[in-house]
């Protein structure tokens, strides 16, 4: 009985996994340009620092169009607003503060959405009722309304931001894992686990979470995407960050009135922020497609 | 079924009770800083006592909550500071302002989305359903802010063929209203689109669709009678709980385009520090979430038998 | 048989699938005749291209599949020359199909009777009423109780059995001339496919409808088929009528088929079993020339690994063809496969005693409100006094349906639940009420378990070394990670897998070779108990064998109890001692395996044993066709739990009074009100024709 002993070879590397990875990207073109489209910016934030910019906050000269000429032989590549500040960089530094502030914010989201979900589907009775109670109870609110509570009672920081993002992203996260979670608890292997004694703790992160991750990492895009949008929402409705830092949003409702004689003054922030939303749900398309194709 | 429907209500109501003494105790708790709110930063602590004590604030917390609540329920939000008039004469004209708005965007985004949601479904990996896919995450990565800003550019600015505000100020007009409707339909649609594409694409692969058509009936009437109405439940649903988020497009879309809602209405008095507002406006809010909420519910089984009969 | 155009005919039919990997064969150089009236078999494992088949002549293969060459004829014409209206007019009307999962077939937000009327309504010219009318008289023909209900219900609101009559009333409607099958049974229990098979037999014999019925049971296709075809691997290997390819078959691998498979008609010292080595081939992995060859036991280097095979007719036997090189010259008597012999081994003291053991849920809305409100609280009594011992070396049966009470019984065992009452003394120590997390960590190292489905019986995000290596630090046989390492190796050589599996993941693992893991997984902590729920019930024929050797193997060598949960009663006649019969919660009987499978019987075993399915010409089963469906554990019948269903039923002391438990010898009992002289009397209901008695 020398049986069944030819398979697939195999080497498992961190190294050779993430290859494969990358090399799985490959397959979904929708993938690698919603890839692209993150990077930029990730790459923009990180070299800003380093990058030869005007200082995002320094009165220069005001109103200038997209590639004029500075007064100190520089050049204005995509021109300044209204108080004189460079938009170049202006955008890049706002890209920083969104990049920041919405994977912090999608971050500690599911965290918390994560742990509420594995419990409620995993241990179920009571816990399950009590989680999801509070979660259709903050579902229930329309997501501004939450928002503007939060912010208007605790006040615009970093840190509420964050928080508010939680408040209204957690209880969505929690409902993925938890319908996800129900359905992989009936597999044999979280049987196995239970009859062997392990304890719900090792069953729901060791066992349990690590094979929700696929629709996971793909929703997390969608959502990085959507914090991305909320983040700067909350700039332009005047609820975002204090100033000075340059915010997206803020741009756009800054300069947005002056439309009819300087469009590009909104025009650039706005198509920032659409390029990097739209690299997050690109990506996450392509993920799908992937996942779909195994 | 009826059942159902009162067990859902209960906890419909139950939810109502959570948010607004929630909110109740966010916003009253501190009678001072309420009395501070509405006599203006330059009050004494005796002007603030004294306004504490004549507007029954100094009865026990439960108490002021179950008038409050009950005052609500009969239409009286107490009195805006910011507009110096009854918080229900400014409250009711806003909301039908923002009724028109959102009655105009799902009046458009649903057939649209149904439509195209469906005609990619039908055929995985089809050219239309590459198209519709793509072109519904394009316009999901704009959100109303930026695409407002590119809409006005093009046709406020460049073209000039419509006006970039939506004041109203002299009467209802069409061409006011077309901009915020047009973004916000831009925005949402993809979302519905996307959720019956999935939909019908996995009702078309599903055996009893296989069946259907070994069973030689016509391609028109497998699609229209066996397809559509199983594919159409989930959309359904998402279309009656998009009214969850549609308020922050309609609060971002009435502030760029001026447009006076029940939104901006919202949002200027968050800005304001109006408290009797932001408790009404929050109220009406989370009423109408949770009153669609609970229509989905009915409707998602109503529309599904092998819910209705269990 | 007289000249006459065949109903259908597939001449060197070719079908591939477009994917990722390039184009993928599923089915290759197919042929086949089907003649009015005749019933045609395709038998073959899971992958081997037979349901492919079914789809290519609906011309239904989805939108990366297609025909690569060949014809498929239907009444003489080519089906792919066919428009798209006139597949249409054929479809449902002249050819029609009946489908493996009944509940996914049918629409489940439409009601029955009108997705019933859909048929003769767009074949025929034939008003609503009178379409809701044929619908009608079929439901009955299909013997469902209270057609006029059935019409007005949604699918979800009839069982799985009824379902399928559905199904088979939708396909018969318009009388079609062929009938495709596939797989109508598999989802099914025992009992109630015999009753569906009986059903396609009778209706095939009064319409005089050809078929082509599909399936791996090689027991069904003796029973409803007048030819057959074997496939392996995207090919047919031998085709002829069935006394032909069972009695006299010719390709290796059918005999190896059938050598594999445990007939309940035979016993084990006599037949016994021997697997089919490896695996089937990933169809971008198949060998050159013979497909079969890396597996065969009669394989020439030079003749079987040159070009392709074609299929060559026998001497002597018009219409017997088989796809080997050199079947002429294999002497059957040289293979040297390995069999799987089940040594009798003399059991030692009881391990496990579990006496009246009783599980009752209460089930009971499970929201918020309904607690308020105090709803009703329903008991499901799962399991009902429950008696059994189990001894040192012993093999154990537990048979029974769905719905019996064995998957709540190995969760109470396990300490997944507790028991309601009762004990469950293992060792000594009773663990009725004893969860799992409280049970010492040698206690749970002696009670484990090989569960049913191999695609999840691994964790997929850990790798299989890991995953065994966990077992063996949480029962406590070894903490020291070069010792831990040492056992896994030490494990996967006990399952006769390569020692460098412990890097793999498994997915990039067989059905098999992912049960062997299992199967090392239970055995980590030396355990005086193994529980296997169904190990073998999910893989593929040809791997099954080698699994249950191993399994019995290990076990003797161990001197393990091994609990076997099955529903074949053929692999439990094969390797187990005792039997015990489980229906609805209850034991109705119990006692050594040949007792069990010899009068006097319970009723309910007898309709078991009539229904299983036997591959073997020689053998003949007296027919007792259970009527209706297994009531639900929610809602049980009074009295005996069986008295809906049986063929037996003396009268209405069956209806009020639970039976008693006789005892008929030592240790074999039957719950069953029948008299000792009716039981006396009972016939046995597997018998060969040499009238020779076997059960």
């Amino acid at each position: 009985m020398t049986a069944e002993i030819q398979s697939n070879d195999t080497s498992p590397s961190a190294m050779s996994k993430f290859f494969k990875s990358v090399g799985l990207l490959r397959e979904s073109p929708i993938a690698i340009f919603g890839l692209s489209l993150i990077l930029f910016w990730v790459i923009l934030a990180i070299l800003a620092p380093i990058l030869p910019l005007y200082d995002p906050n320094a009165p220069l000269e005001p109103f200038k169009m997209p590639l004029s000429d500075a007064r100190d032989g520089g050049l204005y590549w995509l021109g300044t607003d209204h108080k004189g500040r460079d938009i170049l960089s202006r955008v890049i530094f706002g890209a920083q503060q969104v990049l920041i502030w919405a994977t912090t914010a999608t971050a500690v989201a599911y965290i918390v959405g994560m742990l509420m979900g594995v419990v409620a589907g995993y241990l179920g009775g009571w816990w399950d009722e009590v989680i999801s109670f509070i979660s259709n109870v903050l579902l229930s609110f329309p997501v501004i309304v939450l928002y503007i509570i939060i912010i208007t009672y605790l006040g615009a920081t970093g840190f509420n931001i964050v928080l508010a993002v939680t408040f209204a992203s957690a209880p969505g996260i929690m409902r993925i894992v938890r319908g996800l979670v129900l359905d992989l608890r009936t597999r044999d292997y979280i049987f196995a686990a239970q009859t062997r004694g392990e304890s719900a703790m090792y069953i729901m992160l060791v066992e349990l979470l690590p094979n929700a991750r696929g629709p996971l990492i793909v929703d997390a895009c969608l959502r990085l995407g959507y914090t991305t949008i909320t983040i700067a929402m909350l700039g332009y409705l005047g609820l975002g960050l204090p100033p000075p830092d340059p915010d997206w949003g803020k741009m756009i409702a800054e300069t947005q009135p002056l439309g009819s004689f300087a469009g590009h003054m909104a025009i650039v922030p706005a198509a920032a922020i659409s390029s990097l939303v739209l690299g997050f749900n690109l990506l996450a398309d392509g993920l799908r497609e992937i996942s779909m194709k195994d | 079924m009826l059942i159902l429907a009162f067990r859902r209500f209960l906890s419909m109501a139950l939810i109502m009770v959570i948010v607004s003494f929630t909110l109740f105790a966010i916003f009253e708790s501190d009678k001072l800083s309420v009395a501070g709110k509405v006599l203006g930063p330059y009050s004494n602590t005796e002007q603030r006592e004294l306004w504490l004590d004549q507007n029954g604030y100094n009865e026990p917390f439960l108490e002021r909550y179950v008038t409050w609540v009950g005052n609500a329920l009969t239409g009286d939000f107490g009195y805006s500071i910011q507009y110096k008039s009854p918080v229900a004469d400014v409250l009711w004209p806003r909301l039908g302002n923002t009724a028109i708005l959102a009655g105009l965007y799902m009046l458009f985004m649903i057939p649209l989305s149904l439509t195209l949601g469906v005609i990619a479904g039908m055929k995985e990996g089809s050219i239309q359903d590459r198209v519709v896919s793509v072109g519904s995450v394009l316009t999901t990565s704009v959100p109303e802010f930026a695409s407002a800003t590119f809409f006005s550019a093009i046709f406020v600015f460049w073209l000039g063929w419509l006006p970039g505000t939506s004041a109203m100020t002299s009467g209802f007009s069409w061409a006011e209203i077309f901009l915020p409707v047009f973004v916000l339909v831009m925005y949402g649609f993809g979302y519905t689109t996307r959720m019956t594409r999935a939909s019908m694409a996995e009702v078309m692969t599903s055996h009893y669709i296989r069946t259907a058509v070994l069973k030689g009936i016509p391609y028109r009437r497998v699609i229209m009678k066996h397809a559509l109405r199983n594919a159409l439940i989930a959309p359904f649903t998402v279309i009656i709980l998009q009214l969850n988020w549609l308020l922050s497009g309609v609060i971002v879309v009435e502030v760029f385009f001026a447009y006076k809602g029940f939104g901006k209405l919202l949002l200027d008095a968050a800005l304001f520090g109006d408290i009797f507002v932001i408790e009404a406006c929050t109220l009406v809010a989370v009423f109408v979430a949770v009153f669609s909420q609970f229509i989905s519910d009915i409707g998602y089984t109503l529309l599904n038998p092998r819910i209705r009969f269990t | 048989m007289e000249e006459q155009t065949p109903i259908l005919e597939c001449r060197n039919l070719c079908i591939s699938y477009d994917t990722r990997g390039g184009e993928i064969p599923a089915v290759i150089d197919f042929n086949m005749k089907v003649m009015p009236g005749q019933g045609v078999g395709i038998v073959g494992e899971s992958g081997c291209g037979k349901s492919t088949v079914a789809l290519a002549i609906m011309q239904y293969l989805g939108s990366n599949g297609y025909i690569k060459s060949g014809e498929i004829f239907f009444h003489g014409r080519d089906m792919r020359t066919m428009s798209e209206e006139e597949l249409r007019a054929l479809r449902g009307s002249k050819i029609a199909m009946i489908y493996q999962e009944p509940m996914a077939s049918l629409n489940p937000s439409m009601k029955i009777g009108d997705q019933l009327a859909e048929v003769p309504l767009f074949h025929e010219d034939v008003t609503v009423s009178e379409a809701k009318a044929r619908a009608l008289e079929l439901l009955e023909a299909v013997k469902l109780p209270d057609p006029k209900r059935i019409m007005d219900a949604y699918p979800h609101q009839i069982s799985g059995g009824q379902q399928q009559r559905v199904v088979i009333a939708m396909a018969l409607l318009s009388k079609p001339d062929l009938l495709l099958l596939d797989e109508p049974t598999t989802a099914l229990d025992v009992t109630v496919e015999r009753g569906i098979v009986e059903l396609v037999k009778e209706i095939s014999a009064e319409f005089g409808t050809a078929m082509v019925y599909i399936s791996h049971n090689l027991g069904l296709i003796l029973d409803t088929c007048d030819r057959v075809t074997v496939m392996y691997s995207g090919e047919a290997v031998e085709d002829g009528t069935v006394n032909e390819v069972f009695d006299e078959m010719c390709h290796p691998y059918t005999s190896g088929l059938f050598a594999s498979i445990p007939l309940p008609g035979a016993d084990k010292n006599e037949r016994p079993l021997v697997p089919i080595p490896g695996q089937l081939p990933l169809p971008h992995q198949r060998p050159q020339g013979c497909f079969f060859g890396p597996r065969c036991a009669f394989f020439k280097a030079g003749t079987c690994d040159q070009e392709k095979v074609p299929m060559r007719p026998v001497e002597g036997e018009e219409g017997h063809t088989v796809r080997c090189a050199r079947f002429e010259d294999i002497d059957w008597a040289e293979g040297d496969h390995e069999a799987v012999t089940v040594k009798s081994v003399k059991s030692g003291k009881i391990v496990l005693d579990v006496k009246n053991m009783k599980k009752y849920y209460e089930v009971r809305s499970s929201s918020i409100f309904s607690m308020i409100r105090g709803d009703a609280v329903k008991t499901v009594k799962a399991n009902e006094n429950i008696n059994f011992n189990a001894r040192e070396a012993e093999t154990v049966a537990i048979v029974g349906e769905s719905g019996c009470g064995k998957s709540t019984f190995a969760k109470v065992l396990m300490g997944l639940e507790e028991a309601t009452d009762g004990q469950v003394i293992l060792n000594g120590e009773d663990l009725a009420h004893v969860s799992v997390q409280k049970r010492k960590a040698r206690t749970v190292g002696h009670l484990q378990m090989v569960f049913q489905n191999p695609f999840d019986t691994l964790n997929p995000s850990h790798s299989v070394g890991s995953q065994i290596a966990r077992v063996i630090r949480k029962f406590g046989v070894e903490k020291d990670p070069d010792k831990v390492r040492e056992k896994v190796n030490e494990l996967l050589d006990l399952v006769k897998l390569p020692r460098d599996f412990a890097h793999r993941r498994p997915r990039q693992l067989s059905g098999g070779q992912k049960q062997r893991i299992g199967i090392a997984r239970a055995f980590a902590g030396n355990p005086a108990v193994v529980v296997a729920d169904e190990p073998v019930s999910a893989l593929d024929v040809s791997v099954q064998a080698a699994v249950t050797g191993l399994l019995t193997e290990i076990q003797n060598d161990l001197r393990s109890t091994l609990l076997f949960i099955s529903h074949d009663l053929s692999v439990v006649r094969y390797l187990s001692d005792r039997v015990v019969v489980m229906y609805l919660g209850h034991i109705v009987e119990q006692g050594t395996t040949d007792e069990v499978f010899s009068p006097p019987y319970h009723p309910y075993t007898e309709a078991l044993l009539s229904a299983v399915p036997i591959a073997d010409t020689s053998v003949e089963q007296k027919q007792i066709i259970l009527k209706g469906d297994i009531p639900s554990a929610m809602n049980p019948p009074p009295g005996c739990p069986f008295q809906t269903r049986c063929p037996r039923k003396i009268g209405s002391i069956c209806e009020t009074e639970m039976p008693p438990v006789k005892e008929l010898s030592s240790g074999h009992t039957i719950l069953c009100h029948l008299e000792d002289d009716v039981l006396n009397a009972m016939e046995p209901v597997i018998v060969t024709h040499s009238e020779e008695k076997i059960a």
